[in-house]
């Protein structure tokens, strides 16, 4: 028997015909880069569950329409993304940033956790959980989803040369949090 | 060098300096990682960042790899939803017009013209044929365009069907066992050129191979060839 999988734009092909089964193999795939991704925007898991099972069902409903100019996780972690920022809107986006600029405040008082800052693992990773939205997603897309400058234009729907500005101000504001929290690293 | 050092002290970032995240993570034109390692070999301070800079990525994904998956109710929900969406009817033609253009795009100017001029000279070859052969069997009687009652096929059915008769017997029942990873259930389809058609009920599926015309002994030696399969626990012909 063959080892090939299927392509994804196979599967697409597949699901625009109403293959089930397809579906579950795209499904099995992706779902829990798609689940990480709106979980890192959205900041709550019951929201994440919800928004891949609205993402999934848009693949199902608009296989047909997918153009194969970009790769199919490109086109589901855009679809993702402009569903987590409804969903955001919906929450009030200004609330959670508030919780996460107090998340940071809160936690600097405290003597044990002082040390744990010290570790600048664990401190890199409370601030890249702290960097706004529009910072977050940039991140996360470069470095845990793998996105070339061109994928994340297409995804967040901004022109490359801003794509690469914004993620070298993410980290600018990555060492600024760090910095606060004590934690120096030599850049800037 | 000189530029570029002081583009960093001012925090301005240069063409390069932007470049860093993406050469960390491997996702570079060749040619932009061949410049941005040449500029990481002679500029110290660029060479410092990107030690940052890969240790952000790695966090980065240990950070993401930590938030876990969904649980298995997401994927209950999405399928349930699935099944209450309305049938939808399936289109053979689907995707092929991307392929057949990216086809002639990926031909040559030269071998473009060639197929071009190919297929004129065939359609005259084509008309003539049609034409010479109109002409020989014209006949000097009036006739209508109505079916002639006289003809011996009469019992015959008036349409007819445009490509090979549809083969009941190519395909098959086939029901997989429990531990068959969807991935491999996919390949199989694939090696067997099927597709799953229906079924689903107690486990078993309707397969139907896409071969165009195959004969019965074809079918019985790929159901034996499907019996054999480690995934599949029942395999037989279904009419």
């Amino acid at each position: 028997m063959s080892a090939t999988a299927a392509t994804d734009e196979a599967l697409l092909s597949r699901i625009a015909q109403g293959d089930r089964l397809a579906m579950q193999v795209l499904y099995g795939r992706h779902h829990v880069r798609v689940f990480r991704f709106g979980l890192r925007l959205v900041r709550d898991e019951q929201i994440a569950e919800d928004l891949i099972g609205e993402v999934f069902l848009d693949v199902w409903r608009q296989a047909g329409k997918f153009e194969g100019r970009s790769a199919v996780s490109t086109w589901l972690l855009a679809i993702t993304r402009f569903k987590a920022l409804s969903a955001l809107r919906r929450r009030k986006e200004v609330e959670l940033e508030d919780e996460a600029a107090n998340a940071i405040e809160d936690t600097s008082d405290d003597p044990e956790v002082t040390v744990q800052k010290k570790d600048t693992s664990e401190s890199l990773r409370r601030c890249l959980t702290a960097l706004s939205v529009e910072h977050r997603e940039i991140v996360d897309l470069v470095y845990y989803h793998e996105k070339s400058v061109e994928e994340v234009a297409e995804i967040v729907g901004i022109p490359e040369n801003t794509v690469k500005t914004r993620l070298f101000y993410a980290r600018k504001k990555l060492a600024d949090l760090l910095k606060a929290a004590g934690v120096e690293r030599g850049w800037p | 060098m000189m530029a570029l050092s002081k583009k960093m002290l001012e925090q301005e970032p240069s063409d390069l300096e932007v470049l860093l995240p993406w050469h960390a993570a491997g996702t570079l034109s060749a040619r932009d990682a061949r410049r941005v390692e040449e500029a990481l070999a002679r500029e110290p301070e660029l060479a410092r960042q990107y030690a940052v800079i890969r240790e952000e990525y790695a966090e980065t994904i240990a950070l993401n790899e930590s938030l876990g998956a969904p649980s298995a109710r997401a994927m209950q929900k999405l399928f349930a939803a699935i099944d209450a969406e309305p049938a939808r009817e399936a289109k053979a033609s689907i995707n092929r017009l991307p392929h057949v253009s990216g086809f002639f795009a990926s031909l040559s100017p030269r071998a473009l013209a060639w197929s071009a001029s190919l297929a004129a000279v065939v359609l005259v070859l084509q008309t003539g044929v049609i034409g010479a052969f109109l002409i020989k069997n014209r006949s000097s009687t009036y006739q209508t365009a109505s079916l002639s009652v006289n003809e011996s096929s009469v019992n015959a059915p008036v349409t007819r069907a445009l490509g090979p008769p549809q083969d009941a017997t190519s395909r098959a029942l086939v029901r997989f066992k429990p531990d068959a990873r969807m991935s491999d259930i996919m390949s199989l389809l694939d090696t067997y050129q099927a597709s799953i058609i229906g079924g689903g009920q107690s486990g078993l599926f309707r397969l139907q191979f896409n071969r165009g015309t195959i004969t019965r002994d074809e079918v019985i030696s790929l159901i034996g060839r499907l019996q054999n399969e480690k995934i599949v626990s029942f395999a037989a012909a279904s009419p």
